[in-house]
């Protein structure tokens, strides 16, 4: 983590919420502006968040704010749509390839006795889809790239007045909170409103989708999906801020945690990051770019194994 | 014979204090990877096996061990299976079907109740099981003056966080009632929707008060649900009017009536979510079911004959241990052919609500998959 400002990931919020502990913990009070987009039309319900942490908290609606400037600003709104579809057909044909590539893996899975070249072939095969995940982030990140240039770079009359409004709430603003939802959601809103580039000097508490959002790539994930293939798949860049981490909320809900070699090949999959468990209670924070709290934080290891994360 | 109680035989008759003591530290039936054992303990002059297992006796004689009131029976079983089942007790010329009294699993229907066996490798979904953690929805009751069938009471399945600005997919489910008290099937919505395995969705829970008329393809009761409990629905509660965005669902009977309103009304249910259909036909020759089925395989040659496209996405289930498996495997290359996109699976279970409960999440998320992949809260 080469950041010197102060972020933070937790678990989820629902029921159990420690956002109020982290924000001691971080020596800071309000004004908190927050971030629901990824919950969509419930954006902005914050009745319960602000009575956990005790002081003012303003939604900044990106949700909202983006269904105006898509209504303002037809051709915008079309370019959007197309890019959305480009990205859908890149994830439909990158699950296809990653099928048939981690079929392989588990095929060549670690057997009782295995020969050296089988062991050999395993790990060709997950380099095969560690490849494959690469060029898919490339890829995705080269549509961005490109909608960027064309759109956001000159200031558009429908855009420049809500980024003049969201730089100044966040400019005034102690720390960003940062809910999850629909991550695909709320990737889109916080790169139409090129937040990126603002939150980077603000401490980060980011939860679920929010925390899978501030890192380098986005991997869905899910080992008993109850259709389909249980494949985890990278969606896309997200925005970066908080680096060399995978943040796999409900992790023990949705992986196979006591199966060790599922643990294994994922850890691996996606090294050297390091595979973050984000249940109830977790609270990682980095200060300074340095590990400075982890609280009932697992990581899932290179050898198979769900390990805790030490301070 | 299981490996315990042939220890227990091994020495000859045991003694009553030794015969409790066995059924005290045992799960009863005994159930091993290669079958079942079944006793019963008490006086008789014969005991007998009723289950309801198509392809089997329907009766099956447990055997008295020579000096003791212990009687047992040793059924092979494959693995998963499940079926319900009564002993029948006779002593002189009396006669009486009875819940196994050593066995504490019990699934109740619309009859009574019948102990449940349990095979080797069975364990009920955990997510038939209530979950402190999901967020839960609730009813509320609509009453429909319908000219096709008369006043109508419906209960309607609202999914927590229900909002006026979204509209939501509608599940159309026959025998509602029922399917709350023997299924779960509000704890299952509750845990699917939660988990995000399906989408939040309203269901309407209907009943009939005559349903060996209405749902042995009656036109008025198709009629009813499209012309009159849809519309009613819809003026509750927002919903979604996209056909792929509405289901019609039952068991038995209940699946007939279902194939009936979309077959009758194409293009209103893109989804049917069909558990032990009744689809009595006939290839040649008289139905052999009884006069109830007439109506059915009259509508069930119909739909044969011309099968048209009552819905884009069908998911059909049936347990191998019912008579009806013929009728809904004959049913599925028919469906096919029609393109109609069909999942279609068996289970080692009979024709009851627990093998229609343990099939929802199947359906469900085939016909109305979930955000999962996408949403992380």
């Amino acid at each position: 983590m080469g950041l010197m400002t102060d972020r933070a990931l937790l678990g989820p919020q629902y029921r159990t919420p420690n956002l109020r502990e982290c924000l001691e913990a971080m020596a800071l009070g309000g004004p908190l502006v927050a971030i629901t987009a990824g919950w969509q039309d419930r954006e902005g319900e914050i009745e319960e968040l602000r009575a956990h942490v005790a002081c003012p908290v303003t939604d900044l609606g990106l949700y909202v704010r983006a269904e105006h400037v898509y209504a303002e600003d037809a051709a915008l709104a079309a370019a959007a749509r197309e890019r959305q579809e480009r990205l859908q057909e890149l994830q439909d044909h990158y699950r296809l390839r990653l099928h048939a590539l981690m079929a392989a893996v588990e095929e060549l899975a670690p057997a009782a006795e295995e020969s050296h070249g089988r062991r050999a072939a395993r790990r060709a095969a997950l380099g095969d889809v560690r490849r494959l995940d690469r060029q898919h982030l490339a890829a995705t990140a080269r549509e961005h790239a490109a909608f960027a240039r064309r759109w956001q770079h000159a200031p558009r009359p429908s855009l420049a007045p809500h980024r003049a409004a969201l730089a100044a709430a966040i400019d005034g603003a102690a720390a960003v909170l940062i809910a999850g939802g629909h991550v695909a959601v709320l990737l889109n809103r916080l790169r139409l409103f090129g937040l990126g580039a603002l939150l980077e000097r603000k401490p980060l508490i980011a939860w679920s989708a929010g925390a899978m959002a501030l890192c380098e790539r986005v991997v869905l994930f899910h080992d008993r999906p109850p259709q389909g293939a249980a494949h985890a798949e990278v969606l896309e860049p997200g925005l970066g801020l908080v680096t060399g981490v995978v943040a796999l909320p409900h992790a023990a809900a949705r992986l196979a945690l006591n199966e060790p070699a599922r643990v294994q090949v994922f850890a691996r999959r996606f090294a050297p990051a390091r595979c973050l468990a984000l249940e109830h209670g977790s609270l990682v924070r980095w200060h300074r770019g340095r590990v400075a709290t982890a609280r009932d934080l697992k990581r899932l290891s290179r050898s198979g194994r769900v390990v805790e994360v030490a301070e | 014979m299981s490996a315990p109680l042939a220890t227990l035989l091994a020495g000859g008759a045991p003694d009553r204090a030794a015969l409790e003591a066995f059924l005290n530290a045992h799960a009863v039936p005994l159930v091993a990877r290669e079958g079942v054992t079944f006793l019963y303990h008490g006086e008789a002059e014969a005991v007998l096996l009723r289950m309801f297992i198509s392809g089997l006796p329907a009766a099956q004689p447990l055997e008295r061990v020579a000096g003791t009131e212990l009687w047992i029976l040793t059924l092979p079983l494959p693995e998963g299976s499940r079926f319900e089942y009564k002993f029948e007790v006779k002593q002189g010329a009396a006669s009486e079907w009875i819940l196994d009294p050593l066995n504490p699993l019990k699934a109740s229907d619309p009859f009574g109740a019948n102990s449940v066996c349990q095979g080797y490798g069975y364990a009920p979904p955990e997510w038939t099981l209530p979950d402190d953690g999901a967020r839960t929805g609730r009813f509320e009751r609509l009453a429909i003056d319908s000219r096709h069938v008369g006043r109508r009471p419906v209960q309607l399945y609202l999914p927590a966080r229900l909002r006026r600005t979204r509209r939501y997919p509608l599940l159309v489910l026959h025998d509602g009632g029922d399917y709350l008290r023997y299924a779960q099937l509000k704890t299952v919505l509750d845990n699917l929707i939660h988990r995000l395995e399906i989408p939040p969705l309203v269901v309407a829970l209907t009943e009939s008060p005559d349903r060996l008329r209405e749902y042995v393809g009656l036109d008025a009761h198709a009629d009813f649900l499209v012309e009159e409990l849809l519309p009613a629905v819809a003026a509750r509660v927002p919903l979604d009017a996209d056909p792929a965005m509405r289901c019609a669902m039952g068991a038995s009977l209940g699946g007939v009536a279902s194939l009936h309103a979309a077959w009758r009304h194409p293009g209103t249910f893109g989804r049917l979510l069909l558990q032990s259909g009744s689809f009595a036909f006939t290839d040649i020759g008289e139905n052999r079911r009884g006069p109830v089925f007439e109506p059915v395989v009259r509508f069930m040659n119909a739909f044969r004959a011309r099968p048209g496209r009552p819905a884009e996405r069908i998911y059909l289930s049936c347990g191998i241990y019912e008579s009806l498996i013929y009728e809904n495997r004959s049913l599925v290359p028919l469906l096919q052919a029609a393109r109609i996109q069909v999942r279609y699976e068996e289970a080692r279970d009979g024709h009851n609500w627990q093998n229609w409960r343990d099939r929802l999440r199947a359906g469900l998320t085939f016909l109305f998959p979930g955000p999962l992949w996408m949403v992380y809260e």
